[in-house]
C-alpha cells in the first residue's frame, strides 16, 4: 500500500506563507480520508451483510424443508437395528400324498427386553425367573442393569406365558410376533421332515430356515413368495408311515435291536410311501447332537438313507437275475454248491451244507453263498459292475433329502474276482436300505430302473430297462418261493403273496478289519404282491437277537422277517390292496343258507 | 420533502425518550420476539409438567417460573433497547468484565448439577450461566475493538478481538461447553467477515475450523460420541434424537393435538433442547414453520436495517448479536431434524430457562437498540452526489 503523506507539502507551504496554521489543513485531510474509508467499508459491509442474510435465510428454509419432509414421512415403530433384506416370514406347509398336514406354521411370540426402558429391573428379573424356571434371576438382573440396550429372553413363548409376562407390567419387556414351525404329528416321519430353526431375526418377524430333511432340501421353494402359500406335497402316506413306525418300534424292542429302518416304496413310480428310522426324535424340538454318542447311534441319524451296511444275502437275487438275463442259467440250471469254496487264502461257506449241487432256484431259496459265488464267477467282474451300476449302487440316490446327497455305497477298492464272488452274496459292498429298495423295485417292476423320490408322482417312471420282463418274472417267482418254502417262511402274510429275500451280515469291527462274531445287520427285502408287485419294503434291524428259543437267534429269518410281515399285514389294507384269498382256503366254509 | 423522498430520519430537538423510542425501534422484530416468547410459554404448558411431576412440583411450576423470568427478560429488553448505542457500549463492556471474571470463577465456585459439565452458579432460587451473559458483552467489546481498528491510527483491534475470542473459547471448552465456544467463535467470525476480512483468510479459516473439529473428534470422547451418533445411519430409537425424530413424524402437518404428545414423557430435555420436537408433535408442522418464520424474520430484518447503518461499531455489534441469535436457533432446530450433530443448545426465547432468558432479553434489547433508525447523514450523500 502506498501511503499518502498526511501533510501535502505544497498546501502547507502556501498556508505558512499566508501565516495560517498548517494543523487545520492536516485535520481536514484526515477527516476527509476517514470519511472516504468509512464509505468504502460501508459499501463492502453492505454486500457482505446481504450475503449473510441470504445464507441465514437459506439455512432456515433448509431446516423448514427438512421438518416438512420428516412430518410428511410415515412414523415408524422404533427398531432395534437396521435390517437388510425383508425377512420372509411365510413358509409354505408340507402335506402328505392325501393332503394331510405334516408341517405348518403357528403364530407365537418372542420375548425381548430393552433395559433402558425398564422401570423396575429387579422385579422383572424375579417375575421372569418365576414364569420361566430355566432362566436365572441373577443373570437376568445383570443383563437388565448392565449396559445392554437390547436382549432376547425367549425365542418362543406360549400364549399363557405371554399373558403372565404381560401381567408383570414392565414396559421394558416386549413381544415380537413370530411364525413358529409346527409338526402336528410329533415324531412321525421326523427324519423326512428334518426340522427348522430361526434364521435372520428382527423384532417383528424371524425367518424360519430348514436345518435337515425336506425342510432344508426345499428351503428355497418353501420360502419363495412366488409360490404363494401352496403346500409342498410329499409322496409319504401319513397313516402308512404311522403304522410302519409303530410296528417297527415294537419289532425293534422285541428283537432287542439297537436300531431299525424301514423303506416302503412304490415299485413303478419310485415314490417313497413311508420312510422310518429308529431311534427318532421330535422335529418340534430337534435335539442338539450330544457329543458322547457316535453319529450312527444318534437319533438324528437316518439309518434308511444315511446308513450304509453290508446287506448280505439280499443281493443274491441280483446275481441270479443277471445270470438268467445273460442266459448263463435258468431257474432249473444245476449249480455246484460243494463247499467250502476256496479262493486263495479265503474260503466261502454256507450256513448249512446243502449238498453238492442245487438248482439256481434252490440256491436262492436256501440262500447258498457257494452257489451264488459260482454263478458270479460265470458272470465276471465287468458285467457284474455294469449291472450294479444300472441298478443304482454306484451313485448316491437322488432322494429329496439333504442327507441323501452324500451317501454313496462303499464299493470294493479293487474289483477282483474274489470281490465279484463276495459282492454276489452281499459282502464287500455296503449300501443304504434305500439303495436296496430301489434295486428290488427294478427286479419287481418288470426290469425298469426307478429313482426313489419323496414327491408325489402321478405316472410310473419309465426308466431304462435293466433286465427283461421274463427275467423279472422268474426273479419274482424265486422271491416268492423264498417266503413259501425258504428262509423267510415267517414272512408269509395271508392274502398278500409276499416275496422277498433275507440277508444277515456280520457287522464289521469298528477297527475296520474283520467282523463281529455275534453282531449282525438283519435285512428283509420284500415285494408284494409277488405275482404283480406294487410295493417294495426293506426292513433292517441293527444287532437284533431273538431270545425265545434255547439259543439266541440272529438270522434275518427270525428277526427282520416277522417284523416286515407284521408291517405288511398292517399297511397293505391301508394302501388299498385287496387280499387275494385263494379259493382252496375257502373250502372250509360251508354255505348253509342255500 | 427530502425526508419523505429519500427516507431519511430527522433529528428532533428535545424529543422525549419514549416517543422517540417508539418512532425509531424496529417494531416488526419486537413483535416477532414477543410472539416467540408467547409460543415458548404455550409450549411450556405442554412440555414441562412431566419434569415438574418428576421433581415433585405442581404441574405448571415451570410455566410460572418462565412467566416470571420472561417478564424480567422483557423488561430488561425494553430498557436496553431505549439506551443510546454509546450507553449500551459502556454498560456492555462493564457487563463483559463482570461476566468474564465470573466465567473464570466457575471451576472454583460453580456447580455441575450432576450433568458432567461445570457451567453454572447456583443462587438458590435460580442458576446462572455466566457464558450466557458473556456472549452479548463479548460481541459489543469485539465490535468496539474492530471498529476502532478502522480509525486512522487506531489500535490493532481485530487482532485483540481475535485473541479475546480464542481465550474465551478455550475457557469454555475446558468446562466443557463446546456449543458456547462455537457460538463465540462463530459470532467473532461473522463480525470479522462484515468488518472486511480478506478472502484468502476466510478460506484459510474454514480449513482451520475443519482441522480443529477433527482434532476435537480425536481428543475428546464427549465430542466424538456425539459426532458418531450423528454419522451413523441407524438411529437408535432410545436416544434423544430418536425420540425427537419420531415425535416430528408423529405430529405430521397438524399435530396430534394439544396435550396428546408422548415425546415429553420420554425426553429429559423436552422443555429445553428439544422443545421444537414437542411443538412438532402436538401442533404439527404448522407451528414449527411459524417459529422458523419468526426467527428468519428477526434475522433478515435486522441484517437489512444494519445494511443502512454507517457507524462501524453499531453495524458490527448488531451483526454479531443477530448472528449468534440466529445460529443458536438454527442449531437447535437442525439437531432435532438431524441436519446437525447433537449439541445441547436452547432455542432462544422459546426454551425454558431462567438466567439464559434474561441474558437473551438483554442481548435482544441491545440488538433492538442498535437497529433503531437514526440519522445516517443521507442528506450529505445526496449533496455529494453519492446517492445510489
Amino acid at each position: 500500500m502506498i501511503r499518502t503523506p498526511l501533510r501535502p507539502l505544497a498546501r502547507i507551504l502556501r498556508a505558512r506563507d499566508r501565516g495560517e496554521s498548517p494543523d487545520a489543513i492536516e485535520h481536514e485531510n484526515i477527516r476527509r480520508r476517514q470519511e472516504d474509508m468509512r464509505d468504502r467499508t460501508r459499501e463492502r459491509a453492505e454486500g457482505r451483510l446481504l450475503v449473510l442474510a441470504a445464507m441465514f435465510l437459506c439455512a432456515f428454509v433448509v431446516i423448514g424443508g427438512r421438518m416438512g419432509m420428516l412430518a410428511a414421512s410415515v412414523p415408524e415403530e422404533p427398531r432395534a437395528s437396521s435390517q437388510g433384506a425383508e425377512i420372509r416370514a411365510q413358509r409354505a406347509d408340507i402335506v402328505d400324498r392325501r393332503g394331510r398336514i405334516l408341517a405348518t406354521n403357528l403364530e407365537t411370540f418372542a420375548l425381548y427386553a430393552q433395559p433402558p426402558q425398564m422401570i423396575d429391573p429387579g422385579n422383572a428379573a424375579r417375575e421372569l425367573a418365576r414364569i420361566f424356571p430355566d432362566l436365572d434371576e441373577e443373570r437376568l438382573l445383570g443383563d437388565f442393569t448392565g449396559k445392554r440396550k437390547f436382549l432376547w429372553i425367549k425365542k418362543k413363548i406360549s400364549p399363557e406365558q405371554k399373558q403372565a409376562v404381560h401381567d408383570i407390567g414392565e414396559p421394558g419387556l416386549l413381544f415380537g410376533a413370530r411364525e413358529m414351525r409346527l409338526y402336528p404329528n410329533g415324531k412321525l416321519a421326523s427324519h423326512v421332515m428334518g426340522g427348522t430353526r430361526f434364521g435372520r431375526e428382527g423384532v417383528r418377524a424371524a425367518e424360519v430356515v430348514g436345518v435337515a430333511g425336506v425342510e432344508k432340501y426345499f428351503d428355497e421353494v418353501l420360502l419363495d413368495p412366488a409360490n404363494g402359500s401352496r403346500a409342498l406335497t410329499l409322496s409319504l402316506d401319513l397313516t402308512v408311515q404311522a403304522a410302519t413306525e409303530r410296528v417297527l418300534a415294537g419289532g425293534m424292542k422285541l428283537m432287542n435291536a439297537r436300531g431299525a429302518a424301514a423303506v416302503l416304496m412304490d415299485v413303478r413310480t419310485g415314490e417313497v410311501i413311508s420312510l422310518a428310522s429308529l431311534p427318532d426324535f421330535d422335529p418340534n424340538d430337534r435335539p442338539r447332537l450330544p457329543p458322547s454318542t457316535g453319529a450312527a447311534d444318534s437319533p438324528l441319524f437316518n439309518r434308511a438313507v444315511q446308513g450304509v451296511y453290508e446287506l448280505g444275502s439280499t443281493f443274491k437275487i441280483f446275481t441270479a437275475a443277471q445270470a438268467m438275463d445273460l442266459g448263463i442259467a435258468t431257474p432249473d440250471t444245476m449249480i455246484n454248491t460243494a463247499g467250502p469254496l476256496r479262493w486263495g487264502k479265503y474260503s466261502i461257506r454256507d450256513f448249512r451244507n446243502y449238498g453238492s449241487e442245487l438248482t439256481l432256484d434252490k440256491v436262492i431259496v436256501k440262500s447258498s453263498n457257494i452257489g451264488t459265488a459260482r454263478v458270479a464267477q460265470e458272470i465276471g467282474a465287468e458285467r457284474q459292475q455294469d449291472f450294479f451300476r444300472d441298478l443304482g449302487f454306484f451313485d448316491p440316490t437322488s432322494l429329496e433329502l439333504v442327507e441323501a446327497a452324500g451317501i454313496k455305497p462303499l464299493l470294493p477298492s479293487k474289483w477282483s474276482e474274489l470281490s465279484t464272488m463276495t459282492v454276489s452274496y452281499g459282502h464287500g459292498l455296503s449300501a443304504s436300505p434305500l439303495h436296496l429298495a430301489a434295486g428290488y423295485a427294478t427286479v419287481a417292476n418288470g426290469g425298469r430302473r426307478v429313482v426313489p423320490t419323496l414327491l408325489k408322482r402321478d405316472a410310473p417312471q419309465d426308466g431304462p430297462r435293466v433286465m427283461s420282463e421274463a427275467t423279472s418274472a422268474n426273479a419274482r417267482r424265486m422271491l416268492r418261493r423264498v417266503v413259501t418254502e425258504g428262509t423267510a417262511s415267517f414272512g408269509d402274510v395271508p392274502g398278500y403273496a409276499v416275496g422277498g429275500k433275507t440277508g444277515t451280515a456280520d457287522k464289521p469291527l469298528e477297527t475296520g478289519r474283520g467282523y463281529h462274531e455275534d453282531k449282525v445287520i438283519a435285512t428283509f427285502a420284500s415285494i408284494f404282491p409277488a405275482h404283480d408287485p406294487r410295493y417294495v419294503l426293506v426292513v433292517t434291524l441293527d444287532e437284533p437277537v431273538e431270545t425265545s428259543g434255547p439259543e439266541p437267534r440272529r438270522t434275518a429269518g427270525w428277526t427282520a422277517v416277522p417284523v416286515a410281515a407284521e408291517i405288511i399285514g398292517r399297511i397293505a389294507p391301508l394302501l388299498g390292496l385287496r387280499p387275494d384269498v385263494e379259493p382252496g382256503q375257502l373250502a372250509d366254509i360251508t354255505l348253509t343258507s342255500n | 420533502m427530502t425526508e419523505m423522498v429519500y427516507g431519511t430520519q430527522p433529528v428532533r430537538e428535545g424529543e422525549p425518550i419514549f416517543p422517540k423510542w417508539w418512532r425509531t425501534v424496529d417494531k416488526w422484530s419486537m413483535t416477532c420476539i414477543l410472539i416467540l416468547f408467547a409460543i415458548g410459554l404455550l409450549l411450556g404448558l405442554a412440555a414441562s409438567p412431566p419434569l415438574a411431576a418428576k421433581n415433585g412440583f405442581e404441574p405448571f411450576h415451570y410455566v410460572m417460573r418462565q412467566a416470571v423470568f420472561g417478564g424480567a427478560a422483557l423488561t430488561a429488553m425494553l430498557i436496553t433497547s431505549m439506551l443510546s448505542p454509546l450507553l449500551v457500549r459502556r454498560l456492555a463492556v462493564l457487563g463483559f468484565l463482570v461476566a468474564f471474571v465470573a466465567l473464570l470463577g466457575v471451576p472454583f465456585f460453580g456447580t455441575d448439577f450432576g450433568k458432567g459439565a461445570m457451567r453454572w452458579y447456583s443462587l438458590g432460587f435460580a442458576s446462572v450461566q455466566p457464558s450466557e451473559f458473556l456472549k452479548p458483552g463479548f460481541v459489543v467489546v469485539a465490535a468496539w475493538l474492530m471498529a476502532a481498528s478502522q480509525e486512522i491510527n487506531g489500535p490493532p483491534g481485530r487482532m485483540w478481538s481475535f485473541m479475546l475470542a480464542v481465550t474465551i473459547a478455550v475457557i469454555l471448552v475446558m468446562q466443557p461447553d463446546f456449543g458456547q465456544a462455537c457460538l463465540i467463535l462463530f459470532g467473532w467470525g461473522v463480525m470479522y467477515f462484515v468488518a472486511g476480512a480478506p478472502m484468502t483468510l476466510l478460506v484459510g479459516m474454514a480449513g482451520a475450523s475443519i482441522f480443529g473439529g477433527m482434532l476435537a473428534y480425536d481428543k475428546s470422547e464427549h465430542f466424538a460420541r456425539r459426532i458418531d451418533g450423528f454419522l451413523s445411519p441407524d438411529l437408535d430409537p432410545t436416544t434423544q434424537l430418536g425420540y425427537a425424530t419420531n415425535a416430528i413424524r408423529e405430529g405430521g402437518f397438524l399435530g396430534v393435538g394439544v396435550g396428546e404428545g408422548q415425546v415429553k414423557w420420554s425426553l429429559p430435555d423436552a422443555h429445553t433442547d428439544f422443545i421444537i420436537a414437542v411443538a412438532a408433535e402436538e401442533y404439527g408442522l404448522v407451528l414449527v414453520l411459524c417459529i422458523i418464520l419468526l426467527y428468519a424474520l428477526i434475522v433478515v430484518r435486522s441484517f437489512a436495517r444494519l445494511m443502512r447503518e454507517r457507524d462501524p461499531f453499531i453495524r458490527l455489534a448488531g451483526t454479531g448479536l443477530t448472528a449468534i441469535f440466529g445460529v443458536q436457533a438454527m442449531i437447535n432446530m437442525g439437531v432435532a431434524v438431524r441436519l446437525l450433530p447433537a449439541k445441547g443448545m436452547t432455542l432462544p426465547f422459546v426454551s425454558y430457562g431462567g438466567s439464559s432468558l434474561i441474558a437473551g432479553g438483554i442481548a435482544l434489547g441491545m440488538l433492538l437498540a442498535f437497529t433503531r433508525t437514526r440519522p445516517q447523514g443521507e442528506i450529505r450523500d445526496i449533496l455529494r452526489g453519492h446517492l445510489r
